[in-house]
């Protein structure tokens, strides 16, 4: 009897947060009608955001900018933050002390658990300048974002990138520095193909997160709709678009926005598919 | 004992584990000899592991242990060297491929057969690659795993079965042509099909190495071993032929442990 009812709980609650992506994905769709049968597919490559002078209910509405701007402060990030990432995690398996190890790694899952909007003041008022004195530009721009998400991507990164690698066994190792292998090769040849599965699930997960990520970056992207023609030049993204605009927009801008937040959903929702069923699906032995 | 048949020779061997006061072995004097098979027996604990990854230095990986005494491996024009006292790690390396080694599990790298065989050269430096596909197979013979491999050398060797995954660590190691092998319970994590298959591949693979083996099955030992090394509790107790060790041996202790009245 007991059996049965937790059954059925527990089949209750596996389906719910299947019943809940459904439903978040057929409101985003619903509302987002009025912009799709509008704008359709060059809704992605139109740059005007604009709404009707006379008319708040419509305008003409094009994602480009915050698409733009959304990726391309994903690609800095990442680019800044794999690296380092992987550096940390090797470092704290391979290379570390043993005294310096967990001090190192509570302080990376600490700054894992600082809430963004941290991370956003102190970028806008600590970070921009520096980089504005570094690189030129206005201070806040693409590069300033790109680098503080990288800083908010580096710990989650390496933290799974290091459970991964804490996988390996200790005599696979040994039987690779057995064969004449220094450290650098065993990193290389052993440690990263055997930890492969985890190191490239952490970066799709920290994409994902970099992608979705909307207070740091609204106060360090600029928030202007404007395509940048330099790295350190501001623009927007669509989470900040979203989180700016939403007060005030209404009729074809607001359905506009639902058509942002579906792209974003049905992006993120890929890039953790492809995580989940391709690369940390296949088992590693 | 007359050296000019030693390969190996342990010498008022001392070893202390990083953080510990007491050393797990004392006073080790055990000759290896060349084109033999050397067994050490013991209950666990014993520090025949120990011993055994002293002779590769393969506990220099872990920072803070203590080595006294000498290990002197013969070279072929008969000098004779104490490992013991190498320090670069370009020195290690390069014992480490006189010295191979194998473990209790088999351990493939996550690769192809043929990666598998070949990283040990490419890391020697053999580049050139009609060599490397020669003694790749010559290799893959050697450890009797050629005919179940031959046509699949580039899938992974993690699909080989524990036994065929265990002999192709063995050719990985043959393949950079050690002087001696150490093999540190090979079977222990093998059926029994498996195990017989590993131990006529010792038994030929002693015309081209010294061959020293960790083994807990004494079964084993006197099957293949030319001598045998009886260790307790970080001592060795007796060291002589396999025949003697098993049908007469000196020591009580010995006697004892061999007919099973402890351990």
């Amino acid at each position: 009897m007991g059996g049965k009812l937790f059954k059925n709980f527990s089949f209750f609650s596996a389906t719910l947060s299947f019943f809940i992506l459904i439903g978040i994905f057929s409101i985003l769709f619903t509302y987002a009608q009025d912009s799709i049968r509008e704008f359709g597919f060059d809704f992605l490559g139109s740059e005007i955001w604009e709404a009707d002078e006379d008319d708040e209910e419509i305008g003409i509405f094009g994602g480009y900018i915050p698409v733009i701007g959304t990726m391309l402060s994903t690609l800095i990030a990442m680019v800044i933050a794999t690296p380092l990432a992987m550096g940390i995690a090797i470092f704290l398996t391979e290379i570390a002390h043993k005294t310096l190890v967990k001090p190192v790694s509570i302080a990376i899952e600490l700054l894992a658990a600082i809430p963004s909007i941290i991370y956003g003041m102190w970028g806008l008022f600590y970070f921009a300048p520096i980089v504005q004195s570094t690189f030129g530009g206005q201070g806040v721009g693409l590069l300033t974002a790109g680098i503080v998400l990288a800083i908010m991507i580096i710990p989650f990164m390496a933290a799974i990138t290091r459970d991964a690698m804490n996988t390996v066994p200790d005599v696979l190792k040994e039987s690779a520095y057995a064969m004449g292998a220094t450290k650098f090769e065993v990193i290389k040849d052993v440690i990263m193909p055997y930890s492969k599965g985890g190191i490239i699930g952490s970066i799709i997960l920290a994409l994902g997160r970099a992608l979705g990520e909307t207070m740091a970056v609204a106060f360090l992207i600029g928030s202007v709709m404007a395509i940048p023609s330099s790295i350190t030049d501001p623009t927007t993204s669509i989470p900040v678009l979203l989180a700016n605009n939403f007060s005030e927009a209404q009729g074809l801008e607001m359905s506009s926005m639902y058509y942002l937040a579906l792209i974003l959903f049905v992006v993120s929702f890929a890039i953790i598919s492809v995580a989940k069923f391709y690369f940390l699906g296949k088992k590693v032995k | 004992m007359n050296t000019k048949n030693l390969i190996m020779e342990v010498k008022d061997f001392d070893f202390t584990y990083a953080g510990v006061d007491d050393p797990s072995l004392k006073q080790i004097n055990l000759p290896i000899e060349k084109n033999k098979i050397t067994a050490m027996i013991g209950p666990s604990g014993c520090g025949k592991s120990t011993l055994l990854r002293a002779m590769n230095r393969i506990h220099d990986l872990y920072p803070g242990n203590k080595y006294g005494g000498e290990i002197n491996l013969y070279r072929e024009n008969g000098e004779k060297e104490n490992i013991l006292n190498l320090k670069k790690e370009n020195d290690l390396i390069r014992l480490r491929q006189d010295v191979g080694m194998i473990f209790q599990k088999p351990t493939p790298f996550p690769m192809s057969i043929y990666d598998n065989v070949a990283y040990g050269m490419k890391l020697a430096g053999v580049k050139n690659k009609s060599e490397l596909e020669g003694r790749v197979e010559k290799a893959l013979k050697d450890a009797a795993i050629w005919k179940e491999t031959k046509d699949r050398l580039n899938s992974s060797a993690l699909g080989l079965s524990g036994g065929q995954q265990q002999r192709l660590c063995i050719a990985r190691a043959v393949a950079l042509k050690p002087d001696v092998m150490l093999f540190d319970e090979p079977t222990s994590a093998l059926d029994p099909i498996s195990t017989g298959a590993i131990e006529e591949l010792l038994a030929e693979l002693k015309k081209d190495v010294s061959v020293v083996i960790v083994t807990h099955n004494m079964q084993q030992a006197s099957r293949l071993s030319d001598y045998t090394a009886f260790m307790y509790l970080g001592d060795l107790i007796e060291y002589d032929t396999t025949d003697t060790i098993f049908m007469n041996p000196n020591v009580k202790l010995t006697e004892d442990y061999i007919t099973g009245r402890f351990g």
